[in-house]
This record gives C-alpha cells, sequence and structure tokens, in this order.
C-alpha cells in the first residue's frame, strides 16, 4: 500500500528524517513509536503532503504522491492538536468538511457513538478539549477511506470514549483499511496494533509484530520492550 | 477555491471587526458629507483617510487571519483540495470582504446625499477602486510576510513596519532625496519613484483627476500630463495590477516548498 524509499528532511541544521525507507502493506494496524522527536509527525506529514521532503519518494498504490493532491481523498487524517474556527457550532464544521470531500460520509453514526448530541449545535470555542478531540474523531472516521492515520489519538480522551475509539479501530480494520496510529499509550498499541515501526534518528529502527518485538529484546512487557530499543 | 472562499468571507462576515470597520466608513461618510457639505472636498479628506487606513486594516486582517486560522489550514491541507487553492480562498476571501465594508459603508452615505446626481460621481468610483486596489495589494503582501514568518509576534512587527514604510517612512525618503538632488531635473525620477509605491501611486491617481494638482507646481505638470492622459492612467492602473500580482505570484511560488 505505501512505499516510503530513501526518505530525507531537514529543518534548518536539524535533520529529521535521515534516509528512512517503510514499506506498509494493505490492511491491519501499524503503530508508529519513537521517543519525542523522532519524526514520526514529520514522516506522517510527508504521507499527507504537508511536509515536503528533501529527498526520496513516497508511492501510495503505486502512484508518486509528492505534489500532488487528489490521493488524499483516499486518506483520512487525525491532526495531533484539535483546534478549530472558534465561530463556528460542531454541525457547521462537519458539514463544511463533508462538503469539501465528494463523497460520503456517515457522521450521525458516530455523533451517537461519541455522544457529541448535545454538543451540535455549540461554538467550538466552548466545548473541553476532550470534546474537541472526539469532534476531530468524528471528522476523521466519518469518510470511508483506504488509509486512515492516527496522529496521538488518545489525547484527553475519558475511558468510555477510549473504547470506542479502540472498537471503531477494530471495525475498520475488520474492513481491510490500512491504519497508522501514533501513540505513547503502549496499552493501546499491545491491544491493537498488528505491526510496530519504531523510529529512531529518523530511521526504522524496528519493524515486526509486537511478539517479535517482546522476542528480541527479551521482554514480556511492551512497555519495557520498547524502553530496551530506546536504550 | 469557491468553497475555501465562501467560508472565509462568512468566517469574517461573522467577526464583530468587519462590522467595526464597516460602521467606522459608514459614519466617516456621513461625518465628512454632512459637515463639508461640498462633495469635492468630502472625496478629497477621504482620499487622505483611504489612502492611509485601508493599506494599515489590509495588513492587520491579512496578518491576523492567516496566524488565527494557522490549525485550521492545516486541517485542510489534509482534505483533497490543492494547496494553492486554499491560500487563494483565502487571501480573496479577506481582500473581498474588507471590500465589501469600503464600498457599502462608503457607498451608503454618498447615495442618501445625492451621488446618482452630482457629478462627483467619477471621483468617488475612483476612490473606491484605489481603496479596492489597496486591499488586494496589502492583504496580498501581509500574507506573504505571514507565510515566510513562523513566529506569529514577528509577523505581526514586519507586516506593520511595512506598512509604516509604505504609508509614512518611504515619503520621508522621497522627500529628502528630492532636497539634496533640487539642482537637477526631477521629474523623471519622482515620477517612477511614485510608481514604486502604491499608496503613492494611489494617491497621484486621485489628486490629479480632482484638479488641484496646480497647487503641485512644475513637478505637477509634468505629473499631470503623465496622469492626466488616458494612457498614464491606464498604466497606472497596469501598475497597481501588478502590484497585486507579484506579491501573489511569491505567495504560489513559497507555498510550493513550505512545511506546515
Amino acid at each position: 500500500m505505501i512505499q516510503i524509499k530513501n526518505l530525507h528532511k531537514k529543518f534548518g541544521r536539524l535533520t529529521v528524517l535521515d534516509g528512512l525507507d517503510l514499506e506498509i502493506d494493505k490492511g491491519g494496524v501499524f503503530a508508529i513509536l519513537g521517543p519525542n522527536g523522532s519524526g514520526k509527525t514529520t514522516l506522517i506529514k510527508c504521507l499527507l503532503g504537508m511536509v515536503i521532503p528533501n529527498k526520496g519518494s513516497i508511492f501510495i498504490d503505486n502512484q508518486s504522491i509528492l505534489k500532488k493532491w487528489n490521493y488524499r481523498n483516499n486518506l483520512n487524517y487525525l491532526p495531533q492538536i484539535a483546534n478549530f474556527p472558534t465561530n463556528l457550532s460542531v454541525k457547521e464544521l462537519i458539514n463544511m468538511v463533508k462538503n469539501l470531500r465528494p463523497k460520503k460520509a456517515n457522521e450521525k453514526e458516530l455523533i451517537g457513538l461519541f455522544g457529541l448530541k448535545p454538543f451540535l449545535n455549540k461554538k467550538l470555542r466552548n466545548l473541553s478539549g476532550g470534546t474537541k478531540q472526539k469532534v476531530n474523531l468524528v471528522l476523521t472516521f466519518m469518510f470511508d477511506s483506504e488509509l486512515i492515520i492516527l496522529d496521538e489519538p488518545t489525547t484527553g480522551l475519558d475511558p468510555i470514549a477510549l473504547i470506542h475509539l479502540k472498537k471503531q479501530i477494530q471495525k475498520e480494520k475488520e474492513n481491510g483499511k490500512t491504519i497508522l496510529i501514533t501513540t505513547h499509550i503502549m496499552s493501546v498499541v499491545d491491544e491493537i496494533a498488528d505491526e510496530i515501526v519504531f523510529l529512531l534518528d529518523g530511521k526504522i529502527y524496528f519493524k515486526g509484530s509486537v511478539d517479535a518485538l517482546k522476542k528480541q529484546t527479551k521482554q514480556n512487557n511492551l512497555e519495557h520492550a520498547i524502553a530496551e530499543l530506546m536504550m | 477555491m469557491l468553497k475555501i472562499l465562501k467560508y472565509s468571507i462568512f468566517d469574517l462576515l461573522r467577526s464583530r471587526w468587519s462590522y467595526v470597520y464597516f460602521f467606522f466608513y459608514l459614519s466617516l461618510g456621513f461625518v465628512l458629507l454632512f459637515l463639508n457639505s461640498d462633495i469635492n472636498k468630502a472625496i478629497i479628506t477621504l482620499m487622505n483617510i483611504i489612502i492611509v487606513l485601508t493599506p494599515l486594516i489590509g495588513t492587520i486582517f491579512g496578518v491576523m487571519y492567516y496566524y488565527n486560522s494557522k490549525e485550521f489550514t492545516e486541517l485542510l491541507l489534509a482534505q483533497p483540495i490543492k494547496r494553492s487553492k486554499i491560500f487563494m480562498g483565502q487571501y480573496l476571501g479577506i481582500a473581498l470582504s474588507l471590500t465589501l465594508s469600503l464600498f457599502i459603508g462608503l457607498g451608503i452615505p454618498f447615495v442618501f446625499y445625492g451621488l446618482f446626481k452630482s457629478a462627483a460621481i467619477f471621483d468617488f468610483s475612483l476612490l473606491i477602486l484605489v481603496g479596492i486596489f489597496l486591499n488586494f495589494i496589502f492583504v496580498a503582501l501581509a500574507y506573504n510576510i505571514a507565510l515566510s514568518t513562523e513566529n506569529k509576534i514577528k509577523g505581526f512587527g514586519y507586516a506593520i513596519l511595512m506598512w509604516l514604510f509604505l504609508a509614512v517612512i518611504y515619503d520621508g525618503f522621497f522627500m529628502i532625496s528630492l532636497i539634496l538632488f533640487n539642482a537637477y531635473p526631477l521629474d523623471k525620477f519622482s515620477l517612477v519613484a511614485t510608481m514604486f509605491n502604491p499608496i503613492d501611486l494611489s494617491r497621484i491617481l486621485i489628486l490629479l483627476k480632482l484638479d488641484i494638482s496646480a497647487l503641485l507646481g512644475y513637478t505637477g505638470a509634468v505629473f499631470k500630463d503623465f496622469f492626466g492622459t488616458a494612457i498614464g492612467f491606464i498604466f497606472s492602473i497596469l501598475i497597481l495590477f501588478l502590484w497585486v500580482f507579484i506579491p501573489v505570484l511569491r505567495m504560489k511560488f513559497k507555498l510550493k516548498m513550505k512545511d506546515f
């Protein structure tokens, strides 16, 4: 599904991605992990075309995506920080995003799932951080796309919403979607990820299943296994 | 692009500041017309205000809108929309909503005063036209500055400096050079120097139409010879177009390489 070859990105003097190669097959949940500042978000933003790499190539479904924009119609993205125009209501925002994409959306089900009905007519500036994140999740999951990218989806969510989120991810996976997820919550990774992609110093340091990682690092606990990788 | 344009206009039409701006022009128009009771004098006073104020408001609105909608722009960037269309839509949205405030705010008092029956309608139209150009020019310049400056405070600072330079400092240099080199023929120089500042160009364009160029002496005569003719007029409008076109072009160029 995704092929990334020799990807380089520098911000000024800081090298963030340093010849990264990565191949991701269709279907399944891939957790992108790594210490703070290891380039997870930069990698995701390269995939989205928001950050323009200095060198290298990215293919999605065998088509180069650099400088293209059409491919984003088949991609859902959840940004790390949910900040929306403050003077719109939740309903208006959802309608606006729907209007921007020539695609069917099933927002009703998701609004019910995350309990957002009482907030639909509220202005976004009056919402709490967790509620904003729920709106963010609705905007991400309401379209039917092959590739779903989630950047820290668990931020600010209460336990119930977190359970719903995990179920939603599971559901999308069963439908054969490819899901990339970055998070620092290892229990989430342990529960839902099929494969782990570990980034360090702008390169892929480890790629494989959770079990393979535990075996390689001789640790039973995923958190410790990841910590072992970082050391 | 039209969708983004529509949303930024709606977004701005909901903001308090668009109305403050609109009511400012509305009350200014009424006060000037009914205190002056002379439409020509009112137009000259208005010109002096428009020429300094529209660029300032355009600059501030442009920078403010860019930085305030940054996160939302990032959300848009992840949608299947071309990058340049997002920013062009926003740019046109700001410029158009400011133009709307100017046009309606000044239009209402003038229509009440009986503009359509007066000969001043041409001068008034020229004034509005220049105001529209200044809106588009300065919002584009502000967007350029904001796109090139990550830091919000710095971006604001540069934008205000840019306005201050074109509205005030440029004229200072212009004057000093005229005084320093007054032994040389300076009419060509002044003509060219005027072109390099959209505010000066707009001012001259209006002044010469108002038949007060005689006050400007010999240079005024040269200016009148140039700007007063149809060719000069068209040429100046063309230069104003360039002042919109070049910043917009740079915006597009800058966007191709920018990381968000």
